[in-house]
């Protein structure tokens, strides 16, 4: 039966009084705005404009390529002033259009049209969320189009929520329940309409309780929508863990969530399926927490896709302190950055300023088998006996060992008394076996 | 992208996690010496100065080997994890106040050089190098590994001071007395109440006669989550039902307890059966750790030639641990789960 919870997981400082109860406010760019190609997982899309070209707000400027893609908007109007490869977030260089300015933010016709979603088709519905380049913006980046077409439509028994957020300092998450809770609730009715036997199950942690009082009166009369409280604990937002927590179903690694009847969604995402669907609006605004120890007035700012980063550190009143390390996403498992000369994303959730950087100030020493590892890990693996392979690349037993069921959550090196870089060295691991079995 | 002037002007970039718990494992050593501390300072206070130097020089001798061979070898040397001084505190806790200072010496010198660095140092020793130590010094000195009363020099007859000191140490110089309880019951003979034996009131190695001493220790570690009750409690229980069985006196709850509290298994079960090192990693695989412990421990006791069986238990069990944890790894989170029919 569902628990409401996991086995394993973590508890770290979270952080989140920091921004939780400041309203999102509208951060408009000031310097030009940088759309890469590849923001989702998958084919990146191709670029349909060329230097020179007017764009307008919510004109599609990338194109979907091939079967696992999706397509790219801009979010203000102006002249396209270049298309080459950019700065990301994960540190390469991306393919992106460059657009210039024009401050007018001129909409391509019809944008923000209300529209039925009542009498829209199952088809229509998807190459709606296709065109408006909707992906899961928990951070993976997956195309929702394709993640809303399982095999059978009529299997699907749960379409879950996510609306953890179980990563520490973010809140994104937590204010769009407060501010858009009407959206949210169509959102989810639009993707109700594409699994008819479904149960929409909206999953909140117990430590955002206003969040909880304002879902439960806003699923009072829904018949097909519920809200599931969970405890709170780190990895409890991973799919899996989440699955469990709310359904009881268990997956591992090689399984995909509709194998079980259940189709997981970030909170979101669901409101950018409720404006792209019922308000003709694509993605091109996501909400951003900006935080840590180290920026000085921490808040949660709308924020167009293609604004820089530094904008963002600006926005919030800049660094108090010099930052040792900056993080965009999570501190468990989002990316540090080198430069904050990148832009925003349609899964970028946060930028984290911390005035010391705990990894480097934590020397590694020996393993000395204290467990905590064992004790930590969602997916019931044993990491300290993992690292053994992982050190001697010795891919054959890291498989042995359920290696590739690792979520690569962080909660091992998190725990870890001797600072061993665990995750890390898992992720190579994985990488390698991926690599690997590509070739084959 | 503007170039970078320097690798200064980069702000830290490594892989995610990018917060740790805080944990680490010079607190971790740290927290278990704290928790020796009752038991030690009531051996002193039982025993004597002899108790105190016997303790300070198997401290000394263990962290003193561990830097030598550190330095030797050109390793870094990690004075902060502060496990050395639990080894020795270990060592030391583990023999009588009786003993010439010489034997903790080597004591200390044995399981740091031989059982662990040899074996490449900490976490990667197969046996709990304290408890190593104990057996190693028991084969070699057993007389004055187990010799707990000893007649004070004015009475011994002895011709020279310096040998009488090298053969008893300096707890002859007042004259210590009190076989073990184990032994006593062994023997036949009348063995303390059990009040006293739990508050300590009996012969015995420095560490191991205080039951309550060690329990308010163990009570800090379950407090600060450095053990858990899994391998104490399975260890014990085990230990207790294998005594009712076998220990010929069958359902005799005294027997029992006498049995659990005047030896050595309070000390082996909280601190040295828990060592992180030397017992399994997995959880199932622990409590099968503490049901062999309990097992081999009242077989030794029954059966064997000597009135103690923990520490044999305890290393013969450190060597089952890599077969333990292979039949104990857990299946992994959904693994073997089957797809819902469509």
């Amino acid at each position: 039966m569902a628990a409401g919870t996991f086995k394993g997981g973590i508890h770290p400082y979270d952080g989140k009084h920091l921004t939780m109860d400041k309203p999102t406010t509208i951060l408009l760019p000031k310097g030009d705005l940088v759309y890469p190609m590849s923001q989702h997982i998958g084919n990146p899309a191709k670029p349909i404009v060329a230097k020179g070209d007017k764009v307008l707000v919510g004109q599609k400027i990338g194109e979907a390529d091939g079967a696992v893609s999706t397509c790219i908007i801009s979010s203000v109007s102006g002249t396209v002033k270049a298309v080459e490869p950019r700065l990301t977030v994960a540190g390469t260089m991306v393919e992106s259009v460059v657009v210039e300015n024009d401050n007018e933010y001129t909409p391509i016709e019809g944008l923000g049209a209300s529209r039925d979603y009542t009498t829209l088709k199952k088809e229509e519905i998807r190459s709606i969320m296709k065109e408006a380049g909707i992906v899961g913006m928990g951070g993976a980046g997956f195309p929702t189009h394709i993640k809303l077409t399982p095999k059978n439509d009529s299997a699907i028994e749960y379409f879950i929520i996510n609306g953890s957020e179980c990563e520490p300092y973010l809140t994104s998450d937590y204010r769009m329940m407060l501010e858009e809770t009407n959206r949210l609730m169509i959102g989810i009715r639009i993707v109700l309409r594409l699994f008819e036997n479904a149960k929409a199950i909206i999953a909140v942690e117990d430590n955002k309780p206003e969040a909880i009082r304002i879902l439960k009166d806003a699923v009072q009369k829904e018949s097909r929508i519920e809200l599931k409280v969970i405890k709170t604990k780190y990895p409890q937002g991973a799919e899996r863990q989440l699955i469990y927590a709310t359904t009881g179903r268990k997956m591992n690694a090689t399984m995909l969530p509709q194998d079980i009847g259940c189709i997981v969604n970030n909170v979101d995402t669901m409101i950018s399926v409720c404006k792209a669907v019922a308000e003709t609006t694509p993605l091109m605004k996501r909400v951003i927490t900006v935080s840590g120890d180290a920026v000085k007035n921490p808040g949660n700012f709308v924020v167009l896709t293609g604004t820089n980063y530094s904008e963002l550190a600006e926005a919030a009143g800049g660094f108090q302190t010099k930052p040792a390390k900056l993080i965009s996403g999570g501190p468990m498992m989002g990316l540090a950055l080198y430069s904050l000369d990148i832009p925003v994303t349609k899964t970028s959730s946060s930028l984290l300023a911390f005035a010391t950087d705990e990894v480097a100030t934590m020397p590694e020493g020996p393993c000395i088998r204290c467990g905590r590892c064992v004790a930590v890990c969602p997916g019931r693996i044993v990491p300290q006996k993992l690292m053994e392979y992982a050190e001697r690349c010795d891919d054959k037993g890291f498989e042995s060992l359920n290696g590739m069921e690792c979520c690569e959550c962080g909660s091992c090196s998190y725990i870890c008394p001797a600072g061993r870089h665990l995750t890390q060295a898992f992720k190579q691991s994985r990488r390698s076996i991926l690599e690997e079995r590509k070739k084959l | 992208m503007k170039e970078v002037e320097s690798l200064k002007d980069m702000y830290n970039v490594s892989a995610s996690p990018h917060v740790r718990s805080g944990v680490t494992t010079a607190q971790i050593m740290r927290d278990v010496a704290i928790a020796l501390m009752p038991a030690c300072l009531f051996g002193i206070y039982q025993f004597g100065f002899s108790a105190f130097l016997v303790l300070l020089v198997s401290v000394t001798s263990c962290v003193v080997s561990e830097f030598l061979y550190e330095r030797l070898m050109k390793q870094p040397y990690r004075p902060y994890e502060c496990s050395a001084i639990v080894t020795g505190l270990l060592i030391g806790m583990n023999m009588p106040a009786t003993i010439p200072v010489w034997i903790p010496m080597v004591g200390g010198v044995f399981a740091i050089i031989v059982v662990k660095q040899l074996y490449g140092g900490l976490g990667q020793n197969f046996m709990n190098p304290a408890l190593a130590a104990r057996c190693f010094l028991s084969i070699c000195f057993t007389t004055r590994m187990t010799t707990f009363a000893v007649d004070s020099f004015a009475n011994s007859g002895a011709s020279s001071k310096g040998l009488y000191l090298f053969n008893y140490g300096f707890a002859g110089l007042d004259g210590i007395s009190g076989a073990t309880p184990l032994a006593a019951m062994k023997a036949s003979q009348a063995a303390p109440s059990l009040l006293d034996m739990f508050f300590g009131y009996h012969g015995g190695v420095i560490g191991e006669t205080s039951a309550m001493m060690l329990l308010i220790g163990a009570c800090y570690l379950l407090y600060r989550r450095i053990i858990s009750l899994r391998i104490p409690m399975t260890y014990i229980a085990t230990f207790a039902v294998f005594m009712i069985l076998f220990g010929g006196k069958g359902f005799d709850v005294e027997y029992v307890l006498a049995q659990i509290l005047g030896g050595g298994l309070i000390l082996g079960a909280f601190f040295m059966a828990t060592d992180y090192v030397t017992c399994p990693i997995t959880k199932f695989g622990q409590i099968i750790f503490g049901v062999c412990l309990g097992a081999l421990t009242g077989l030794f006791r029954v059966f064997g030639g000597s009135a103690e069986g923990v520490s044999y238990a305890i290393i013969f069990c450190n060597l089952l641990v890599p077969l333990i944890e292979k039949i104990t790894m857990p299946r992994g989170f959904g693994v073997g789960g089957k797809k819902l029919a469509k």
